[in-house]
């Protein structure tokens, strides 16, 4: 086990946050229930907060902040109305499987 | 003492994120995202960001997803049935997507010198004091127009919501 | 090394206390709600019932734990470990009062004062609803499915009212730590009222605290909001398929929640362990004036007693009581417990008033519940804090 550093590089935390994003690219792609795609497009956005706040700390600046605090703003908004879009077209369709709601192809 | 605690928590945060993709339940899904989202509250109190952590925990672990909660458990939302699949993506994309996380990681290492650490601390402007005057300054702008976006969603997520009215 | 050992020592002996205090503060309840009621509560086990808490543990732990075959097991065996381990770390940024200087060796009264101690304070109520929303749908049971979301749904909405209801304050403390807010509120006007936030100028925050007091009933599914819970409506609602300890962990999650609630509003509203009236005027003799006054009285009553067995018992009270106004004037150990009895004192008036009221008010319909929410409170919590802001503002230099 090699030895720890004293403090942890900054090339860990970004390496950490496109680990996130990849993995929810992963499951946007790859997931059939429509809720659960919604819940990789939440992952991606937290791993993009990691990076900026990284930034932050490595510029010293406090700006970072503020946009993470705008990403989780406008995260909250399109999980509001995403959601209740969710629901409508269960409503309607009677499904969750996105495969399944794909009346506007062809 | 700073790197113990980092790798913790980013192996709970990943193992968090793993299990969000591998599991066929939403529920699950969903308890896992909100394992990430802890493990990143305490990832950010590491950076000095203690009011965003904060945030994380009250905005998006705290009213988010136990929106998401409510709408699985209202739609009553099942385990994801077994499909079949071709075996390209399983056994091609996994190699794949460790390949393109180790070139990422060799551009960032290559770009950022790895002489400064994050130390727990060292990063002092992150309180509510310097946000708040930041954000009530220099963005003063975004932050209304961030008040109106989320009355739009407010509206939006009611008509969209509402019962039919007959 | 030495930081580690103390703040061992002391998370040992806060949780201690913590868990005697929810055991005796169910005693407690039953008592006060039976003398309302016109009777007497548990007397059996223990004069006066006093051990009947432990009795309903050694019960509870006895009981056979069975898990029901239709539930989902994973969600269902972490839903009350969830609610009872957020329910319980919230105690661990409160405050019980000012530092102890004992020779070399000086800590605070507080595991850990950090900067945002009311925003973690705010974020832990928040996933507080977890364990409630998870225990429901776990337990794949209509009753419970539908207890858990209303209960949740309550929980959520009250939130809002609650968090304005404490920023009003914060706007004229200007910090975020609990122990600066209560030194925030030291000091007297006019000499001898006292400067909490309930008197504070340029806005006395009365209506915050009653908000508060209000969402915070809500918050904890305390009578008069607790129909997801009720007895008579759902079946005991979300909890309806958990025994022995299970329930007895959701009992204790609600217990310690209510704990947390009244310790948060006493430190934000009634200031915490400042005293209510000038050293000068004799503060310090106060808590063992109460206590003697109560050990005489005790003592008198146990001369001509209205029931034999308490010919004993009545004597023993009173002279523990002497014991502890004595205790109170010890120079050395008067400074260190004379903050925690204006704290305890002023917590326990607002879990005294929790039960009181769970003994006078009827309950809400569900509706009835929202609408007071979102029609009533959310308004006048806005109102509230716009009010207190332009007044901050105005008389600002």
């Amino acid at each position: 086990m090699p030895p720890l550093p004293a403090s942890t590089p900054i090339s860990w935390y970004l390496t950490l946050s496109a680990i996130l994003f990849a993995l929810g690219v992963a499951g946007f792609l790859f997931r059939r229930n429509v809720i659960t795609v919604f819940m990789s497009i939440e992952l991606m956005l937290n791993a993009v907060n990691l990076s900026f706040i990284t930034f932050s700390y490595k510029l010293k600046q406090v700006d970072g902040h503020i946009f993470s605090f705008f990403v989780m703003v406008v995260a909250a908004a399109e999980a509001a109305v995403g959601l209740a879009m969710i629901l409508t077209v269960f409503k309607n369709r009677q499904t969750l499987e996105i495969d399944e709601i794909s009346s506007l192809k062809n | 003492m700073d790197s113990i605690l980092f790798l913790i928590f980013a192996a709970i945060a990943v193992g968090c994120a793993i299990n969000l993709v591998l599991q066929t339940h939403p529920i699950s899904s969903a308890l896992s995202l909100i394992g990430v989202m802890g493990a990143l509250a305490a990832l950010y109190l590491l950076l000095g960001g203690e009011f965003i952590a904060a945030a994380q925990l009250i905005v998006y672990a705290g009213a988010i997803m136990v929106l998401f909660i409510f709408v699985i458990m209202l739609l009553n939302a099942g385990a994801e049935s077994k499909i079949k699949r071709s075996l390209w993506p399983k056994f091609l994309g996994a190699p794949l997507l460790l390949v393109l996380l180790g070139i990422i990681y060799s551009v960032i290492v290559r770009v950022l010198p790895s002489s400064e650490g994050v130390t727990f601390g060292a990063f002092r402007q992150g309180n509510a004091l310097e946000i708040g005057r930041v954000l009530f300054t220099s963005y003063l702008l975004p932050f209304e127009v961030t008040s109106v976006l989320i009355l739009v969603a407010i509206l939006g997520a009611i008509v969209l919501a509402q019962k039919e009215v007959e | 090394m030495n930081f580690l050992i103390i703040s061992l020592i002391k998370a040992a002996v806060v949780a201690f206390v913590l868990l005697t205090t929810l055991a005796y503060l169910q005693w407690i309840e039953r008592k006060v709600i039976a003398h309302i009621q016109l009777r007497v509560g548990p007397r059996r086990v223990g004069p006066h019932g006093l051990l009947q808490p432990l009795a309903d543990v050694v019960k509870l732990m006895t009981k056979e734990d069975m898990i029901p075959s239709h539930v989902n097991k994973v969600f269902y065996l972490l839903a009350p470990f969830l609610a009872v381990t957020f329910a319980l770390i919230s105690i661990s940024v409160i405050p019980f009062g000012t530092e102890i200087h004992i020779g070399s060796f000086d800590t605070a009264m507080q595991l850990t004062d950090i900067n945002i101690g009311v925003l973690f304070i705010l974020g832990l109520s928040g996933i507080g609803v977890y364990g409630v929303a998870l225990a429901g749908w776990a337990s794949n049971n209509k009753y419970s499915l539908l207890g858990g979301l209303r209960s949740s749904a309550q929980m959520i909405s009250y939130e809002l009212p609650m968090a304005m209801a404490i920023a009003a304050p914060l706007l004229m403390l200007n910090t975020l730590s609990f122990r600066e807010l209560v030194n925030a509120q030291g000091g007297f006007y006019l000499g001898f009222i006292p400067r909490w936030s309930v008197f504070q100028m340029p806005f006395p925050q009365i209506i915050s605290f009653l908000l508060f007091v209000v969402a915070a009933f809500a918050e904890t599914n305390r009578v008069p909001f607790d129909l997801p819970e009720a007895e008579n409506e759902l079946v005991a609602g979300f909890h309806t398929e958990y025994s022995s300890m299970k329930f007895a962990a959701f009992f204790m999650a609600e217990y310690a929640n209510m704990v947390t609630v009244s310790c948060v509003g006493t430190l934000l509203f009634l200031g915490g362990w400042q005293p209510l009236f000038p050293e000068e005027y004799g503060a310090r003799f106060l808590p063992s004036l109460i206590f003697a006054i109560g050990g005489l009285v005790s003592i008198y009553h146990g001369m001509n007693p209205a029931r034999p067995f308490d010919r004993i018992t009545l004597p023993v009270a009173g002279v523990v009581f002497l014991g502890i106004a004595a205790i109170f004037l010890i120079p050395v150990v008067a400074t260190i417990i004379l903050p925690l009895f204006w704290f305890a004192a002023k917590v326990g008036i607002i879990l005294f008033l929790y039960i009181w009221v769970r003994g006078t008010l009827p309950r809400f319909r569900y509706d009835q519940l929202m609408n007071f929410a979102w029609t009533l409170m959310f308004p006048l919590a806005i109102a509230n804090l716009f009010v207190t802001g332009l007044l901050v503002a105005v008389t600002s230099k």
